[in-house]
């Protein structure tokens, strides 16, 4: 297997500085802070790399977005990473955390910013002090800080810690936090590139995306492009879980069956079960009927829509066929009541009033109606919500409903 | 002039400046799209979702920019999402439909959201009869809930936010406008959500509460019953009661407001002012008024009800007789003493009267400068370029929406420098703070030197009147202690600021306790011409009971030297009349005649003789300019009874 | 005592990190920061962090409310929050967390007897595939705990309780 991000799987201690660099480490920024800044954001481009956090944005697209009229510009690390089911930034930066920084450094000399942020969720309290420790290092080694390896460019990275809230990874609301308020979202647009941290021109990152960027300029983006599809170049961690024998991350090429990953790699489903669905991108994802057609899908941004959901961040939750449809929806349903950030009204009473019905119905309390009620106030809420939060606590439930009306019929 | 854009509303052209959003182009056309969290003064926040349109957008084509026609017209590009049109700004070709199937349907779906938990307390909420959600329910709802009752969420129901506030969390709906006319708006953020998702409620725990001189707007721009006013709760029905305009005598903004009135059991079934609202006048107060105004008390406890002379009560007949002759036999050694809660008419007439005796006509004022002021023009909307220096007092307390257009000058750019001794709560938004006031005005000096307009609020003595005259800005405005203190100026009161001089004098006072108490302590013979019992009133040698500003017509001039009427609301108290009928009367039986009739005439009088009001009339100031009227976004009231006149910059004097 | 009498260099470094006019943006460290001792935000800490960072106690308590980290009451001094999510649900959580209950003889959201450990039910902590899993919030901060089972649980608790008596 080949590791452009968890690279810490072929070289031991590789979160070590000395060992880092030994294998090449900082070698994209020190050729990236001699290129034109525009030559950077044109590699990545022409990589065609994929923003990792969910909506599969073109990072090098974004970069050239940001408004060169306005100063400064900041760039925030995504590490909110709270969609349940999703545990792949942890693993990168607890592991591989250089090639991440790295990352990070080339992303903000590409935009010219002085000052970049990682946030991280608040559970993430460990990751972010050996982050400060790496980051550390990283200064005293000259490739953070004042005029990094002797040239004109200067840059700071900080971590900020969030405190629990799973819309905080949306990177709206990420911003209000950082900005020390609640984390509820803005309305787009503006976007980011324009008017992001503090008014200023901001791009937002996922981890993982920015963690792929130093072997894109190292490699250039024909060699980043031998991995992938041509619309979905590049490896991608799928962060695999549920009903499977070895649950776990797993870098893969970007096109890779469903069936290679849950079966070759995640071993199969335990007990003589047999798999039932697959939820693709967590909490958040439209349930895909388990069967033939569906397993032999590659897993890119495109192909995953002709089966009925999104790659999204590519956290696959395995379901079995002993697991009842309602009691699923109830623990999505929970989570999105609990994680609603109550700003707009479909999603905060949507979510509300949906719990309220996924929990009759998982008791054996609910009717038919109540089974149709709740996927009338699902898609009365789809379309109308102020961020994507309140359109991902509908996907679970009028999937399941649509695809899977036995298991509700049982129930009723 | 801002770029024009033109577009299309429900198969309506409209065309609007660049930059407008679409919920207020269509009010332009006369479409009324429902909103709940939009409010036209302050920033969209796109929360409620209630105003979701279908916007299409002309297409262009990407590589060449040219316009992709279809069956000869300009194709046009749906999303498949409906929009807030409170959050986009309009485009040229722009077409929004807001009324077909598909936006209704988003409407009505995010209606049904709003009342899954809002209790059905219409019956008995304050704001039953004017309540937002209640029009859109009785309009659009479905009569029929398809949520569970006993899946509803529940939450208090009288939670005292402040002294002046009650919240009711199970009618409120999250639309955040409080918390935003807080934070944003007014710059004082102790209101806020707590919790998240459906468990969240609008909280305060700063110390002392809810503690804000524009508490009061709150309930205004609360689109559902819950904000309330502690003072008006179950007070009365909206539609029991009647409107009439006033003006706000509490301090010199001159805010236009509107007394809501009502037959009161417990006043003995006569009619009384109920509540206070805002009128809204955009060089004014916008849509605005502060608590100060809108609790003013009308309550009329101790009332002077009928005239007296050494504390006896007598017939106005006898009352105006014996006040003749006291003023008559001083001579010019009679003294005319107002202060500026008078009405132009009232303050027009005494001075004639004056005049006419050849006795001074004095204005008791703690703040100097008088006559400097009658030279500038109005403190308007200020914004990038313009400077603003407030010195000497504390416009919080004294005149709380000048403090408000003074902080908002600044969000739009406008530089703010502040001078006074102690702190104040201007000086969190101010550029530059000094506690010395000649330094105040050193730099007021230099930044004058460089502003497009400039505007100084003072309050002070003649010395620093004049030194801030001597800035030369654009604006001198005076922070009276009064409403109509300027109207005296302009008229050409002589000032007074110590009652001492008025030692051996006969003086016929006119105006607030404090000015009869002062006035009955110092002269020799006071007849006092006013409303309210108080022990000085009681010990000056005469009292003839005036109306109160509820009771009668009449203007004002406000510190800005803007002109506007305000209008009888109810009945006067016992035998009250008008000031300028008691003067009328009074200089009658002296041998000089003055229209004491009507107010209109006195005024037009006025109009004649005093240069700044040359041209207006009591119908002048009835004017509202159509385009003036804008979208309210609560239930402050729209201004039909005019919106007054500014005095021009020529003075009397 | 202050916190800026308590931490006076930590809060100079927290507020280093963002631009002066933006110290706004130190409000969530502050509060991890005044967690520290109690294991919540106390009303005078409140208003302090208030006072500190030009923001109204109310915005503080609507922070506080907002996330899930921070706690307006006190509890026990460790907070064992266990993930039941998706993830872990369908690899046996909610029975662990049952189980768990049953031997300390609490409930979800309760505290032990000793006052030390509160077990809480929390959504996903990006752990999924070392289900059974929990993290440990106390005033020093938040540790993970994955793979577990009920023994290497109560052997951990009595770790916890025995350093619990030790800073005593
Ligand atoms: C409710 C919600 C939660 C999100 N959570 C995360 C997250 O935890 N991590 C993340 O990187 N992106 C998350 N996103 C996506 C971000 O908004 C944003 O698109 C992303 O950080 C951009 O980075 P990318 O272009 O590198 O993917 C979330 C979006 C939504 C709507
Ligand atoms: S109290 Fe009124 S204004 Fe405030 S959020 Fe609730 S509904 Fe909106
Ligand atoms: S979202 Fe437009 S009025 Fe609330």
């Amino acid at each position: 297997m080949f590791y452009m991000l968890l690279r810490h799987r072929d070289v031991p201690d590789i979160n070590q500085i000395d060992v880092y660099q030994k294998n090449g480490g900082f070698d994209a920024l020190k050729k990236a802070i001699k290129m034109d800044t525009t030559d950077v954001t044109n590699e990545v481009k022409a990589a065609g790399l994929r923003g990792r956090g969910g909506a599969g944005f073109p990072a090098g697209v974004k970069w050239s977005f940001m408004d060169n009229n306005n100063w400064p510009h900041y760039v925030v690390a995504n590490a909110d990473e709270s969609e349940p089911g999703t545990f792949k930034d942890r693993e990168i930066m607890e592991s591989n955390p250089f090639q991440f920084l790295e990352g990070i450094s080339i992303a903000s000399y590409a935009v010219g910013a002085n000052a970049a942020y990682i946030y991280l969720r608040g559970e993430f309290w460990e990751v972010a002090h050996f982050l400060d420790e790496k980051i550390e290092e990283m200064e005293k080694a000259g490739f953070l800080g004042e005029k990094i390896q002797g040239t004109d460019y200067s840059l700071k990275i900080y971590t900020h810690l969030g405190a629990g809230a799973y819309i905080c990874g949306e990177e709206t609301a990420l911003l209000e936090s950082m900005e020390g308020k609640r984390g509820q979202p803005r309305v787009r647009p503006p976007f980011p590139p324009s008017q992001g941290l503090y008014n200023k021109p901001t791009v937002v990152n996922n981890v993982e995306t920015l963690t792929s960027v130093p072997y894109i300029i190292s490699n250039g983006a024909d060699g980043y492009r031998k991995f992938g599809t041509e619309k979905s170049p590049g490896t991608k961690i799928f962060s695999l879980s549920g009903n499977v024998n070895n649950p776990g991350n797993y870098e893969l090429p970007l096109g890779t069956t469903f069936r290679e990953l849950i079966f070759t790699h995640g071993g199969g489903i335990p007990d003589g079960k047999s798999i039932k669905a697959i939820m693709p991108a967590g909490a958040s994802s439209s349930l895909i009927v388990a069967n033939d057609e569906a397993l032999d899908t590659p897993m890119d941004y495109e192909n995953v829509r002709n089966v009925g959901a999104d790659l999204g961040s590519a956290s696959v939750i395995v379901v079995d066929d002993s697991i009842g449809l309602d009691w699923l929806i109830n623990k999505t349903m929970s989570f999105f009541e609990h994680e609603s950030c109550g700003k707009c009204t479909p999603c905060r009473e949507g979510a509300y009033w949906m719990h309220q019905l996924t929990k009759r119905i998982h008791a054996g309390e609910g009717t038919k109606e109540d089974v149709e009620l709740l996927k009338d106030v699902a898609t009365q809420v789809q379309g109308k919500t102020l961020c994507a939060l309140g359109e991902f606590s509908t996907m679970a439930v009028v999937s399941s409903i649509e695809r899977f009306p036995e298991d509700f019929e049982a129930k009723v | 002039m801002s770029k024009e854009v033109k577009l299309t509303i429900d198969g309506k052209e409209v065309t609007v400046p660049a930059g407008s959003l679409v919920v207020d182009a269509a009010k332009k056309v006369g479409i009324d799209i429902p909103i709940f969290c939009y409010h036209p003064k302050m920033e969209p926040a796109g929360m409620c979702r209630q105003c979701l349109v279908e916007i299409g957008r002309p297409a262009f084509d990407r590589a060449t920019g040219e316009p992709v026609m279809e069956e000869g017209k300009q194709k046009i590009n749906w999303g498949w999402k409906l929009e807030t049109s409170c959050t986009n700004p309009v485009s040229e070709g722009m077409v929004v439909l807001t009324q077909s199937e598909k936006a209704k349907k988003g409407q009505n779906d995010i209606l049904e959201f709003q009342l899954t938990s809002h209790p059905l307390d219409c019956p008995v909420c304050d704001k039953g009869g004017e309540c937002l959600l209640q029009d859109m329910t009785l309009a659009h709802g479905s009569s029929e809930s398809r949520y569970r009752f006993d899946e509803k969420r529940h939450a208090q129901k009288h939670v005292a936010l402040g002294e002046s506030i009650w919240l009711d969390r199970e009618r409120c709906i999250a639309c955040g406008r409080c918390v935003r006319f807080q934070s944003d708006l007014v710059g004082e953020a102790v209101l806020d959500f707590d919790m998240r998702g459906a468990k969240s409620e609008i909280v305060t725990t700063s110390e002392p509460g809810f503690d804000s001189v524009f508490s009061g707007n709150t309930t205004d721009i609360c689109p559902v019953g819950a904000l309330t006013t502690a003072n008006f709760r179950f007070g009365a029905r909206p539609w029991e009661m009647e409107a009439t305009a006033s003006i706000c005598g509490e301090c010199p903004v001159g805010c236009n407001t509107m007394l809501d009135t009502r037959r009161d059991a417990k006043s003995g079934g006569k009619v009384i002012v109920k509540r206070v609202m805002p009128r809204q006048n955009e060089a004014v107060n916008e849509t605005w008024i502060c608590d100060k105004g809108r609790f003013a008390d009308f309550s009329n406890a101790d009332r002077v009800l009928e005239p007296a002379i050494d504390g006896k009560a007598v017939e106005w007949t006898e009352a105006i007789g014996a006040a003749a002759e006291k003023l008559g036999a001083a001579k010019g050694d009679a003294v005319f003493l107002a202060d500026g809660s008078l009405s132009n008419e009232d303050l027009y007439t005494m001075k004639v009267l004056a005049d006419a005796a050849g006795a001074k006509a004095m204005l008791y004022s703690q703040v100097g400068g008088g006559a400097l002021t009658t030279k500038s023009g109005s403190y308007g909307g200020s914004g990038a370029g313009d400077v603003i220096l407030v010195i000497g007092g504390d416009l919080y307390k004294e005149a709380p929406i000048f403090w408000l257009r003074a902080k908002q000058a600044v969000d739009r750019g406008a530089t703010l420098i502040v001078a006074t001794e102690a702190e104040t709560r201007l000086d969190a938004f101010a550029t530059t703070v000094v506690r010395d006031l000649a330094q105040g005005l050193e730099a007021a000096k230099k930044a004058f030197a460089k502003a497009e307009n400039t505007a100084v609020l003072y309050s002070g003595d003649d010395a620093l009147a004049q030194s801030c005259a001597d800035l030369n800005p654009k604006s001198l405005i005076g922070v009276w202690a009064d409403a109509n203190t300027q109207g005296a100026w302009e008229m050409g009161y002589e000032a007074i600021a110590d009652l001492s001089a008025l030692k051996g004098k006969t003086v016929y006072v006119a105006g607030g306790d404090l000015l009869v108490a002062g006035a009955v302590e110092a002269a020799d013979f006071v007849v006092a011409q006013t409303a309210s019992m108080t022990e000085a009133s009681q010990k000056a040698g005469m009292t003839l009971p005036s109306q109160t500003v509820s009771e009668r017509d009449g203007t004002f001039t406000s510190g800005e030297r803007r002109v506007q009427r305000f209008f009888a609301a109810v009945q006067p108290m016992g035998e009250a009349l008008p000031g300028f009928i008691i003067t009328a009367q009074i200089a009658e039986k002296m041998g000089v005649t003055l229209e004491g009739v009507s107010a209109e005439v006195v005024f037009a009088d006025l109009a004649e003789k005093v240069a700044g009001f040359a041209g207006l009339s009591y119908e002048s100031l009835a004017v509202v300019d159509a385009e003036e009227r804008l979208s309210i976004g609560g239930t402050c009231y729209e201004n039909e009874q005019g919106l007054g006149a500014q005095l021009s910059a020529v003075s009397t004097n | 005592m202050s916190l800026a009498e308590k931490y006076p260099q930590e809060i100079e470094k927290v507020l280093a990190k963002y631009p002066p006019e933006h110290k706004r943006s130190a409000v969530m460290a502050l509060l991890y920061m005044a967690q520290r001792e109690e294991g919540y935000v106390s009303k005078k800490d409140k208003a302090e962090i208030a006072e500190l960072l030009d923001m109204t106690t109310t915005e503080i308590s609507a922070i506080v409310g907002f996330y899930s980290l921070y706690h307006d009451k006190k509890a026990g001094q460790y907070r064992i929050q266990v993930c039941t999510d998706i993830g872990c649900a369908l690899r046996g959580a909610d029975q662990y967390l049952a189980d768990l209950c049953e031997k300390l003889d609490v409930k979800p959201g309760e505290t032990t007897d000793d006052g030390l450990i509160t077990i809480e039910e929390v959504k996903c902590l990006a752990a999924c595939d070392k289900a059974p899993m929990f993290q440990v919030q106390s005033g020093q901060g938040i540790k993970y705990h994955e793979q577990m089972t009920i023994d290497t649980t109560l052997e951990l608790i009595e770790v916890l309780r025995k350093d619990a008596k030790e800073a005593k």
